[in-house]
Order: structure tokens, then C-alpha cells, then sequence
């Protein structure tokens, strides 16, 4: 077998193109969750706060799927970084500007050194340690919070004033935020298409690649020379910095900050969402908070009660009988489809491509 | 005075928490499983006594001892049929799995009892004080200290003295070693569960005046228990009541000295202590 | 390189000791590694070859001695340092990334190489001369073809080549192979020996390993380590000639 292998003269190998430029006819489904977003503004009538909610819920997911998805860092406490990004935008709000990208550019600012800052103490343990610690980094942050009423307003929450309008920069006007939250929705739109795109090219990057490696074997990536910890450290200060927009955003949004941002619960309802949807996959992040969010739009309505038990119900069912969540589902059922023909194929120089885009996605 | 009121506070809560979480320390050691459903058989243990307190006039002890009973049979149940998928699988999903757990008991309690805490019903012989000479004291808190006094001594010689904890003990340091012994380490976890869970529901019973007995229970106690399975090392019995005592001393310490932190220095100095001694405090054989 | 044939060894080492406990699982080793050496090492179980390895790449720290690269003492200077200074290891039981391609476990050691592993979102053109690059460590050990292959598909054989050619992707002055051979099914072990006929000249390499016939096949010299000590050093026929070896080991090597 190796005999013949070793034999053949070697293949012509062109390696893939990748960013822009790699861009081909089949991807365009990429277009289908964008559009849908954009489509969902012009004909959602009176569901834009609900719809800028679900996105801050994908964005929040997103940063979690880089973290805990591609690092392999477990964590039940990423709601700290939601939640100081939420209390920082809205502590600017009140006390300093009320330019929302100012707010939303410190909130994130702040997280991410907090998530370097915390992972740089916490990155050098493991396992059930580790996950204690992120526990222990979130229990300590909700209790600032809580006993720091002349800044937080403890439990009775920040109340955010209106953001000013939108890039209202060099004598231009802005765009105002509107009271059916049309401006705020398609504002929270763009800021996590930035993140996705940033999330999609730090996975198809060495940097995510080596991080990718570090959660299949540690081991292996020392013995290459990676500086593990490190890496860990800078993918986890990125994370939290994603994380903190989130939570600027929910500021800006629901103009309330409340205990409830930082509470271990919102941690594990962001865990939901990622298994939900699938790990490692970016759009499982969108797939997971709009099937759970609207899940608790029904259900809460129905009963707050059923509520938890859909939300049990459901990680329970992800974790023992669907495992890489929807978009495994989906890989499932588009598999039945074409999967026999990309089995059979031989890779030859121009599937190169192909496989390549397939490693990244269908992980 | 006070210093004598902390330490009674304080070691009267962490007995509570001793109880409640070392079912949970020596199953995560045995089985590797990061359990965060443990908070919930205490729960039902609570739930369940003062039903049958209030509803069948049960007297409290024989309340804790039945409550204790059905959570250790439904504990059983439960690693059978939820918990043994889960041994080979990695430890996220056995986090989310048993978060999903949580969720499905508080609303499962909600729906059956109520959102609102349930209303202490404890006996008359354990509301008034006690003269201790010098100053009274809460009979209840005396209980406590009492009862948990006497089941660490129990589990003492169950774990470090009999042939059941021999086997349990090398378990927890070698699964496959003990297996290669012939032990039935299956029939072990399955029995550990039941006792670990047994436990749970007699700590959530008994200990409901100072955890008060609420559908949110597991959830808002889970990392509390967690950290006495972690400070005191996974699978260590002893590690886990020194662990208890402490977690309960520091955080009546904390309340009472630096209210204005609330659980803050708890939470600072288990975060000190785990950077520290990642294992826990005494961590058994296998761990170091 | 080639240039300094000779005169300075690459890898030194000078009374190495480690103790576990009371337990002296190395005492006082001391061997040196030429540019282009070959060298075997042998001895039975339990005496102290995989603890060598890992005093030698830094996962553990030794209580005494010192070991130096290139005239330049690595004491103290963490494992992932050491391999960019060019000493490199590869393991005896696979600890390749299952869920990448082949040609991707191969391109992430060179760009961790290159420093490119921190590149994160402009990456395109370097990203693709690592693809490159590995691609020619595959063609070179003839595993090219299944280079977008996922790791756990391949046959046990081609993840062992996989190992040999991240190592060699990592340009390394030192290479130690532990137990290359393990695991395969002798009728296959021809594809190791294939492999290792192919290393650059240049490379100093310690191979330790069980299978006699690999290293004497290999080896232009063996050291033979007993209960953590060197026993004796030579070429292999002075090895295969001297007494005290065949007393200690190859006699017993027979139950291995």
C-alpha cells in the first residue's frame, strides 16, 4: 500500500487561495443567513427589539464557540464578560457619552483585558479546575455588581439613556435611534457582521488552527514549539472582548442593565445555545440563538415554567442523542443528498479547494 | 463573642454543606462524572420531608430518614439510566447534560410546589435556645453541628475502614486496577450513587433552615458545593469536611465582618486557593 | 551545516541525574550528539530511556547536570523553547491533531516554525507557503497523495510517517525518535526504515528503541543504558561482541 504511495511521483499541489479571493459560486450560501437578516428588517414589523436581541444572543454565542468551541476552554462564566461589557456601556452612557459606538468600543476594550487579565491566571490549570475557576471569576464579578450600588445600582439595575444618534461625526446629523429599534437592529447587524467576519478568519488562520490544535492535544502542539498558554490566553482575551460587545449591545438596546447579565444561568443558557446549534461551526451560533430564542419567546409566553423545562429538555436531548446539534442535523440531511458522491470522489488538485473549505466548515 | 458566634455559625452551615456534597465529592472522584445535578437531590430531600411533615404529621427525623431514602433510590435510577452514557463521554458534555438536569428539576419543582421558598416546619424541641452556661444558643444550629459530627464520624469508618470503602478507595485511585481485581465497580458506582444521593436528600432535609428550600435551589447553591468538592480535593473525604467547615466559617466570617463584601471574599479566596492547589487541599493518591 | 562535520557536538550532555523520591531514575548521564550522528539507544525496560527523553526536551527538570544545544546550556529554558532552537522530538504513541488533514498537522508546525502561527486575520499568502512547504515533507516521505486525508482515516503506518515529517518540518538539529517503529506490524516495518534512510544527513538523531534490528540496521553508534546509568557506548559491533551487554541485556531482551 505504502509501496505504491511512495512510488507515484508526488501530486502537483497548488495550495488553496484563501479570504476574498477564494470566493466561489458554491459559497454562495453564505448569503441565505444574511439575507435573512436584512429581509427580517424590512418585513419584520414590530419584532425588531426581539430581533436585535437574537443577534446579540449569536453574537454572544459566536464567543463562545471561540473560546470554548474551537480552544477547548470550558467554561461556565462567560456571562462576567457579558456582563461587564453591558455594565461598562452603560455606565459610559450615563456618566460620559452617549455615543454608541464610544460605549460599545470601551465596553469591549474592557472585557478583553479582563479576559486576558483572568486568563492568564486561570489558562495554566485544567480540567475541573479550570472550570471551577471560570465559576469562582463569575461569582466574584456578580458580587461587585451587586454590592457596588453607587456605580451599578446593585439589584435594582442601571437604567441607560438614550444612545445618540448613529456616527453622528464631523457635523453630520446620524442616524437616530428610532422607538421601534429599526435603527438599533440593523446597528446591531452590522457590529456582528464585523465580529463574524473577524471570528471566521481567526478560525481559518494559523492562530485558530494552532488553537484548534490545542484542544485536540495539547501535547502535540508543545512538541511543535507552541507557546500554549499564551495562545490560550490572547484566544480568551478575544473571546471576552467579543463577549463585552455583546453585552454593550444589550445595554444600548434594552437601556437596563441588570444582575441578571452576570448570572450563572445566562452562562449556561449561552452553552445551550452553542451545543444547540453545533460547536466549532460559526453559524451554529446563529442557529442555536434564534431556535432557542424563539423557543423562549413561545414557551415563556405559554408558561414561564415550561420555559425550563424546554431549555433542560433540549441540552439534555442535544448532548445524548444530537451530537454537533442543528448543523450536524443539517450536515446530516444535506449528507443523504450528496454525500455518496463526496465519499467516492478522489481528491485530485482541484478538490484541493473543496477539502480545504471542508475541513474549516464541517468539523 | 462573636468570634464564638462565627465558628458555631459557621461550622453549623458547613456540616450542611459537608452532608450535601460529600455523596458529590466521592462520586466525581470515582466516576469522573462533573455532576452538577447533586444540588438537586438535596433539593428534593428538603421538598419531599416537609411534605411529609405537613401533609402525613411524619415527625422530623423520620421525615430527613424516608426523604434520604427516596432521593437514594431515585439517585440509583438516575446513574443507571442518565448517568452511565455519560462515563464516556467528555466532560463538556457531562457539564451540560447535568446543567440541563438542573433546569428540568426547578422547573419541575415549580410546577409541583410553587416559585415561593417553602416555610420552615421545624419541631418545637428545635426552636428555642440552649444555655450553654456562658451564652444561649439555637438548638437547630447545635443539631446540626451534632448530626453532622456523628455522620462524618459513620462515614469515617465506612470509607477508611471497611471493606466496602478499601474497595471504594482503590477505585477512586485506579479504576482499571480495580477492576483488574475483580471488584464490581459497576455495582460500586451504582452504590455509591445511592449513598452519595441518600446523603444529599438528608443534608437538603435537614439542613433547610439554613438553605432554605426553593425550586432555584440547585442552581443557586451549585457552585457553593461544587467548591467544597474542589478546595477539598476530588474523591477526599477528608479534604471535602475541612473544605465544608471552612467554605461554611469563611463565608459567616465574611457576612458578618465585611457585609458590605457580601460572598465576595469567599468567592476571592476559593478562586486564591484553587490557583494555589489546583488538586484541593488533600487531594487523594490518584490526583497528585 | 554540513560545514560543521566534527569538531563541537550539537546536543551535550554532562551528568545528568533525576531522582523520583528515593527512586534514581537517571544517574549521571553524559553523552555527546555530533552533527550527523546516529545514535541507538538501547536498554531494557524501566532503565531510564523515556525519562532521558523527557529531562532532555524539558518536560521534566533534572536535580542535577546539564544539557547544552549548540555550546548553549538549555537548563531551565521550557520545552516549546527548545524545539525552536532545534531540538525536536518525536512521540511513541501518536499525538497528532485526529481531526485535521495531514497536510494541515504538517503546515501548523511550519508556521509555528516561520511565527506565522499568530497570524490572525491577514494570513492568505503565508498560510499558503506552509501548505506548500509541508507538502514537500509529504511528497519527501512518499505520503503526499493523502495529504487531505483526515489523520484518523489513515493507516496506523502513515500516521507514524506523519510523526517523522512534522518533526522534520520543524528543522531540527536534534533529532530524538522515540520508538518510531512502535506499534507497526513487522510486515510493515520496512516503511520506517524507508523513512529513516531518508533524514537529512546533517541531523544529529538519538533513536531509542526496542527493536534490536531497527537499531543496528540504523545506529553507527549505541549507547546501552541500565537502571538509569549508561552502561556502555560503542559502535554496533563492539556492542553486539561485549559481554557485560549481552549479560544485561540482550539475554533478557529475549522476554521483551
Amino acid at each position: 500500500m505504502s509501496d505504491q504511495t511512495a512510488t507515484k511521483p508526488a501530486l502537483d499541489f497548488t495550495p488553496p487561495r484563501s479570504g476574498l479571493a477564494a470566493l466561489q459560486l458554491r459559497d454562495a450560501w453564505h448569503l441565505l443567513p444574511w439575507g435573512i437578516a436584512i429581509a427580517f428588517y424590512f418585513y419584520a414589523d414590530g419584532f425588531h427589539s426581539f430581533g436585535t436581541n437574537v443577534l446579540i444572543m449569536v453574537l454572544f454565542t459566536l464567543s463562545l464557540d471561540l473560546a470554548l468551541g474551537y480552544a477547548g476552554i470550558i467554561t461556565l462564566g462567560h456571562a462576567a464578560f457579558f456582563g461587564i461589557g453591558a455594565y461598562t456601556a452603560g455606565v459610559v452612557a450615563v456618566h460620559m457619552t452617549t455615543d454608541p459606538i464610544a460605549g460599545l468600543i470601551l465596553a469591549t476594550i474592557l472585557a478583553g483585558i479582563l479576559g486576558v487579565l483572568t486568563g492568564m491566571l486561570i489558562l495554566h490549570t485544567q480540567g475541573v479546575a479550570m472550570f471551577m475557576l471560570t465559576l469562582a471569576i463569575a461569582s466574584m464579578f456578580y458580587e461587585v455588581a451587586n454590592q457596588w450600588r453607587s456605580v451599578t445600582g446593585g439589584d435594582d439595575g442601571l437604567t441607560v439613556p438614550r444612545s445618540a444618534p448613529l456616527l453622528a461625526y464631523f457635523g453630520f446629523a446620524g442616524f437616530r435611534f428610532d422607538f421601534r429599534g429599526m435603527t438599533g437592529y440593523l446597528y446591531t447587524l452590522s457590529v456582528v457582521f464585523v465580529w463574524f467576519v473577524i471570528a471566521w478568519r481567526i478560525v481559518k488562520s494559523p492562530f485558530g488552527r494552532s488553537l484548534d490544535g490545542i484542544r485536540q492535544n495539547p501535547r502535540r502542539m508543545r512538541a511543535i514549539g507552541t507557546p500554549v498558554w499564551w495562545r490560550l490566553v490572547a484566544m480568551y482575551g478575544i473571546s471576552a472582548a467579543m463577549a463585552g460587545t455583546a453585552g454593550g449591545l444589550q445595554a444600548q438596546a434594552t437601556r437596563l442593565v441588570g444582575l441578571t447579565s452576570l448570572e450563572l444561568q445566562l452562562s449556561g443558557i449561552v452553552a445551550v445555545m452553542l451545543v444547540l446549534g453545533g460547536e466549532r461551526r460559526l453559524y451554529g451560533a446563529f442557529l442555536g440563538a434564534v431556535f432557542f430564542m424563539a423557543v423562549q419567546d413561545w414557551a415563556a409566553a405559554v408558561n414561564p415554567v415550561y420555559w425550563m423545562f424546554v431549555i433542560g429538555g433540549l441540552l439534555m436531548a442535544v448532548v445524548l442523542f444530537l451530537e454537533g446539534g442543528l448543523m450536524g442535523l443539517l450536515d446530516k440531511i444535506f449528507g443523504m443528498f450528496a454525500g455518496k458522491r463526496v465519499e467516492n470522489a478522489q481528491p485530485s488538485s482541484n478538490e484541493v479547494k473543496a477539502g480545504e473549505v471542508k475541513t474549516g466548515d464541517a468539523k | 463573642m462573636l468570634l464564638f458566634t462565627i465558628l458555631l455559625d459557621g461550622i453549623a452551615y458547613g456540616m450542611v454543606l459537608f452532608l450535601i456534597s460529600v455523596g458529590l465529592t466521592v462520586t466525581m472522584g470515582l466516576m469522573r462524572v462533573v455532576n452538577l445535578a447533586h444540588g438537586s437531590f438535596a433539593m428534593l430531600g428538603g421538598y419531599l420531608s416537609s411534605v411529609m411533615i405537613r401533609h402525613y404529621g411524619v415527625p422530623f427525623i423520620w421525615s430527613t430518614l424516608g426523604a434520604a431514602i427516596v432521593c437514594g433510590l431515585i439517585g440509583g435510577l438516575a446513574e443507571l439510566t442518565i448517568y452511565r452514557p455519560l462515563y464516556r463521554k467528555g466532560d463538556l458534555a457531562q457539564v451540560l447534560l447535568t446543567f440541563g438536569m438542573i433546569f428540568v428539576s426547578i422547573a419541575a419543582m415549580t410546577l409541583l410546589f410553587g416559585p415561593t421558598p417553602v416555610a420552615e416546619s421545624m419541631p418545637k424541641w428545635l426552636e428555642g435556645q440552649i444555655d450553654l452556661g456562658f451564652r444561649t444558643y439555637p438548638s437547630y444550629r447545635l443539631f446540626l453541628i451534632g448530626v453532622g459530627t456523628l455522620l462524618a464520624i459513620v462515614l469515617y469508618f465506612i470509607i477508611e475502614r471497611s471493606l466496602f470503602g478499601a474497595r471504594l478507595r482503590a477505585a477512586v485511585d485506579d479504576p482499571g486496577m480495580a477492576r483488574a481485581l475483580g471488584i464490581n465497580v459497576n455495582l460500586l458506582f451504582t452504590l455509591t450513587f445511592i449513598g452519595g444521593c441518600a446523603l444529599a436528600g438528608f443534608g437538603g432535609a435537614i439542613g433547610a433552615g439554613i438553605l432554605p428550600i426553593e425550586p432555584f435551589y440547585a442552581l443557586k447553591y451549585l457552585v457553593l458545593f461544587l467548591v467544597v468538592v474542589v478546595i477539598g480535593g476530588l474523591g477526599s473525604f477528608r479534604g471535602s469536611l475541612a473544605a465544608a467547615l471552612s467554605v461554611g466559617i469563611l463565608d459567616t466570617a465574611g457576612k458578618y465582618l465585611v457585609p458590605q463584601l457580601g460572598s465576595f471574599l469567599l468567592w476571592f479566596i476559593v478562586f486564591g486557593l484553587l490557583l494555589w492547589r489546583p488538586n484541593g487541599l488533600l487531594p487523594p493518591k490518584s490526583a497528585t | 551545516m554540513s560545514v560543521a562535520t566534527g569538531e563541537k557536538p550539537v546536543l551535550s550532555v554532562r551528568s545528568l541525574c533525576k531522582n523520583f523520591g528515593a527512586l534514581a531514575v537517571t544517574q549521571s548521564v553524559s553523552l555527546d550528539l555530533y552533527p550527523g550522528a546516529r545514535l541507538g539507544l538501547i536498554g531494557p525496560n524501566g532503565a531510564g530511556k523515556t525519562t532521558l527523553v523527557n529531562l532532555l526536551t524539558g518536560m521534566l527538570a533534572p536535580n542535577s547536570g546539564d544539557i547544552s544545544l549548540n555550546g548553549e546550556s538549555i537548563n531551565g529554558i521550557r520545552p516549546e523553547q527548545r524545539v525552536k532552537k532545534g531540538l525536536v522530538r518525536t512521540h511513541q504513541i501518536n499525538t497528532l491533531l485526529m481531526e485535521h488533514t495531514m497536510r494541515d498537522n504538517v503546515a501548523i508546525a511550519v508556521a509555528e516554525r516561520r511565527g506565522f502561527a499568530w497570524r490572525t486575520l491577514r494570513y492568505g499568502p503565508q498560510w499558503r507557503a506552509c501548505l506548500e512547504e509541508a507538502h514537500t515533507y509529504l511528497s519527501g516521505l512518499g505520503v503526499a497523495a493523502a495529504g487531505d486525508r483526515r489523520v484518523s482515516e489513515l493507516p496506523y503506518g502513515q500516521q507514524r510517517l506523519l510523526e517523522i515529517a512534522i518533526a522534520l518540518s520543524l528543522k531540527p538539529k536534534v533529532l530524538l525518535l522515540d520508538e518510531p517503529g512502535a506499534g507497526i506490524p513487522s510486515t510493515d516495518s520496512h516503511i520506517i526504515d524507508e523513512a529513516l534512510e531518508k533524514l537529512p544527513a546533517e541531523i544529529a538523531i538519538l533513536l531509542i528503541e526496542h527493536d534490536m534490528d531497527l537499531v543496528f540496521r540504523f545506529a553507527r553508534d549505541i549507547t546501552v543504558m541500565v537502571q538509569g546509568a549508561v552502561l556502555i557506548s560503542g559502535t554496533p559491533a563492539e556492542i553486539a561482541k561485549n559481554p557485560e551487554v549481552r549479560a544485561v541485556y540482550l539475554g533478557r531482551s529475549q522476554q521483551v
